[in-house]
């Protein structure tokens, strides 16, 4: 009896997870890698934060690939090589977004103040002092374009999605195409189309409305998408029991899909407004850019963000620069909102209330 | 007892009709649906239909030369008329320059992203694996003035230093010569400023479909004794190879519509400039940007033309992508 060892004691083997050996073995080399490159620097003509990482990166390879080689064999040792590389694709992958992060706040917070919220542009000059005159004419015309393009483009968007995942009649792989091709229109062309298709022909002037269409252009095909990914998730039993109880098609859609898909529907639909937020091109081409508040959609010179950053940009002045900054940190908080709740949402069960 | 029960009881609905054809509200409702999915082939041909409208004088009187020469003038005569025989427009620079842009964002923007991606997919423990998804998905959500700002003020610093390394040791490349010595503002950059762009969606993209990869081939391979390496060229690249090709091209697509991130971080000059490392350079977009604001409404008409012709140009790239992606997705195995 006592031959059986006790269940307690029986400890689950994984003998492919590092071992202390391993971990020591590998940071051996890091630091050997890391005294290299220190060393190089030192000694050669190379200098700068290019030349530590480049000669870092060849020296840990280098001395990775070998000790594997001697250790275990080529397979290995390729196979450590591999490893390393794509570990610094990741890095160099994730490098831009911290340092972009990074240059926002730094040289965004210097231009951040409360009157900036409160004042517009209208009788100051991007070259005056940055405490004087402020955003708050951007940020009202901002968010009168993307509600307007979101109020065009979101019913287009979800009626997308709910033919291509409801109906699913004989366009369904044509239109599913079109979409996808629509979300390589370029910005500048969905402009273009507005400026031939209205501004010359109609208004002759520039007005918000007009940016509003060209930003729902952009809008349509993230929002089609993402909803008809999310519809695509609502189980077929939902849809089944809503016809088993006597709803015609339309019903059973109104009534339990689209209800049952609500918070998905409402992603899509913020993913869409952050995609056009920042969208600059068609806006230069179609609103113009006022520096008074302008709640008028239809008519006279709109501001936004992007067109404030825009101006403050060429402007050039020290002050005009540190007004841009100031200009897309708030631009970027208003992105990076929208994405995190975005994201919330998504990540939620589909279905839950 | 009984017998009071049954003369209580209520009598039958009517009988319903039992038929497929759809009620008359589904019937709306169909219609309705029906009409906002076509919404986008509308919009699509509305967009063909007007920028042909508006660029149709342009290709009439240009011909192919609109395509094939790089001469962009607008004269216009001292009466303020403008002199149609002597204007002409021609958008080869430009469109060459879209092309050697795109192909160094390619270039230097997709080994980054599919070497993400496989380390995402195959190798990241799950905490960290979350975190830089997100971190690449917000990326994808930076507007593209951001980007041109942060090009300009900080990538372009380095970026100078890199390019003054290249022509040094690798000069004898034609591609790589300098005719004067200005590194600033060159296509080299804008290139990687593009190439960082794209990291985004061509990870996603590959992330994607090395994520569907059949798990049992990956077991059989382990199996087999392979290393993490043999699998992923055994299995995970033939599998992927296909499907990376339209991420790629979808990067391709964006790279070549970019306009207000090269107009930022390019000197744009109207000229044909294979040297990716001088200071000279443009791509059809950001010329539009550049000369939309002082055209008169008969050089308008040859920007509208530009814009068809980049319009078509991502048209094409971006559907063959989706053929290519949607393909892989299907019929993997």
């Amino acid at each position: 009896m006592s031959t059986i060892p006790q269940a307690s004691k029986i400890v689950p083997q994984r003998p492919w997870k590092a071992s202390r050996k391993d971990r020591v073995e590998t940071g051996s080399i890091f630091v050997f890698a890391a005294l290299v490159s220190i060393l190089v620097v030192a000694l050669t003509p190379l200098k700068g934060k290019l030349a530590y990482f480049v000669i870092f990166a060849i020296a840990y390879l280098a001395i990775d690939f070998v000790f594997h080689l001697r250790k275990a064999g080529r397979p290995a040792a390729v196979d450590s090589f591999f490893r390393g590389l794509v570990t610094m694709a990741i890095l160099v992958a994730v490098t831009p977004i911290l340092s972009i992060l990074a240059t926002v706040w730094i040289r965004g917070h210097k231009g951040l103040h409360l009157s900036l919220f409160t004042s517009d542009m209208r009788s100051n000059a991007f070259t005056d002092p940055v405490s004087q005159g402020g955003l708050i004419h951007a940020i009202v015309g901002t968010g009168l374009l993307v509600i307007f393009a979101m109020i065009i483009s979101v019913p287009i968007g979800i009626l997308t999605a709910v033919y291509l995942t409801e109906i699913r009649g004989r366009f369904t792989r044509p239109i599913e195409f079109l979409v996808q091709a629509m979300s390589g229109v370029p910005s500048i062309v969905a402009g273009l189309f507005i400026y031939a298709a209205i501004l010359v022909p109609l208004t002759k002037t520039v007005n918000g409305i007009q940016g509003s269409l060209a930003l729902a252009i952009l809008m349509i095909p993230t929002v089609a998408r993402t909803s008809q990914e999310v519809l695509k998730l609502i189980p077929n039993d939902l849809r089944e029991a809503g016809v088993a109880l006597g709803g015609t098609q339309w019903r059973s859609v109104a009534i339990v899909v689209v209800p049952a898909a609500r918070s998905g529907l409402i992603t899509a639909m913020i993913l869409g407004v952050a995609r056009v937020a920042g969208e600059t091109a068609p806006i230069l081409l179609l609103t113009g850019g006022s520096g008074a508040k302008n709640f008028n959609m239809f008519s006279g010179s709109m501001g936004s963000l992007p067109n404030y950053i825009w101006q403050a940009f060429a402007s050039g002045t020290p002050e005009a620069i540190t007004r841009a900054w100031a200009g897309i940190l708030v631009l970027l908080v208003i992105v990076i909102a929208l994405f995190s709740i975005a994201r919330f949402l998504g990540n939620r069960k589909v279905g839950a209330k | 007892m009984s017998s009071a029960q049954v003369t209580e009881r209520p009598a039958l609905p009517a009988k319903r009709e039992i038929t497929t054809r759809p009620r008359f509200s589904d019937r709306v409702f169909r219609a309705v649906v029906t009409t906002g999915g076509l919404s986008s082939l509308v919009i699509l041909g509305l967009i063909l239909l007007f920028l042909l409208i508006n660029g149709y004088d342009t290709f009439h009187q240009q011909g192919l030369h609109f395509l094939t020469s790089s001469n962009w003038q607008a004269v216009v005569s001292d009466s303020g008329k403008v002199d149609t025989a002597n204007s002409h427009f021609g958008i080869a620079a430009m469109l060459i320059g879209t092309l050697i842009l795109a192909v160094i964002a390619i270039a230097v923007g997709v080994p980054i992203s599919v070497g993400a991606a496989i380390f995402l997919t195959f190798y990241a423990p799950p905490s960290i694996k979350k975190i830089m998804v997100t971190a690449i998905d917000l990326m994808a959500a930076f507007p593209s003035v951001l980007f041109g700002l942060w090009g300009f003020f900080v990538l372009e610093s380095s970026a100078e230093y890199w390019a003054k390394l290249l022509n040094k040791f690798l000069g004898w490349i034609p591609f790589f010569k300098l005719p004067e010595p200005y590194v600033s503002r060159s296509p080299f950059i804008a290139g990687l400023v593009l190439a960082i762009m794209i990291i985004p969606i061509v990870t996603s993209i590959s992330r994607e479909i090395f994520a569907q990869t059949p798990l049992d081939r990956i077991q059989a391979a382990y199996a087999l004794g392979g290393t993490r390496f043999a699998m992923l060229r055994a299995v995970a690249f033939p599998f992927a190879r296909s499907g990376i090709v339209g991420g790629v091209m979808l990067g391709l697509g964006r790279a070549m519509g970019e306009t207000v991130a090269v107009y930022t971080v390019l000197n744009i000059v109207y000229q044909v400039n294979w040297q990716i490392l001088f200071s000279a350079g443009g791509n059809v977009a950001s010329m539009i940007l550049l000369k939309f604001g002082e055209a008169s409404p008969y050089e308008i008409k040859a920007l509208m033309a530009a814009g068809l012709v980049l319009f078509i140009l991502t048209l094409i790239v971006n559907s063959l992508a989706n053929l290519i992606v949607s393909r892989t997705g299907k019929s993997g195995r």
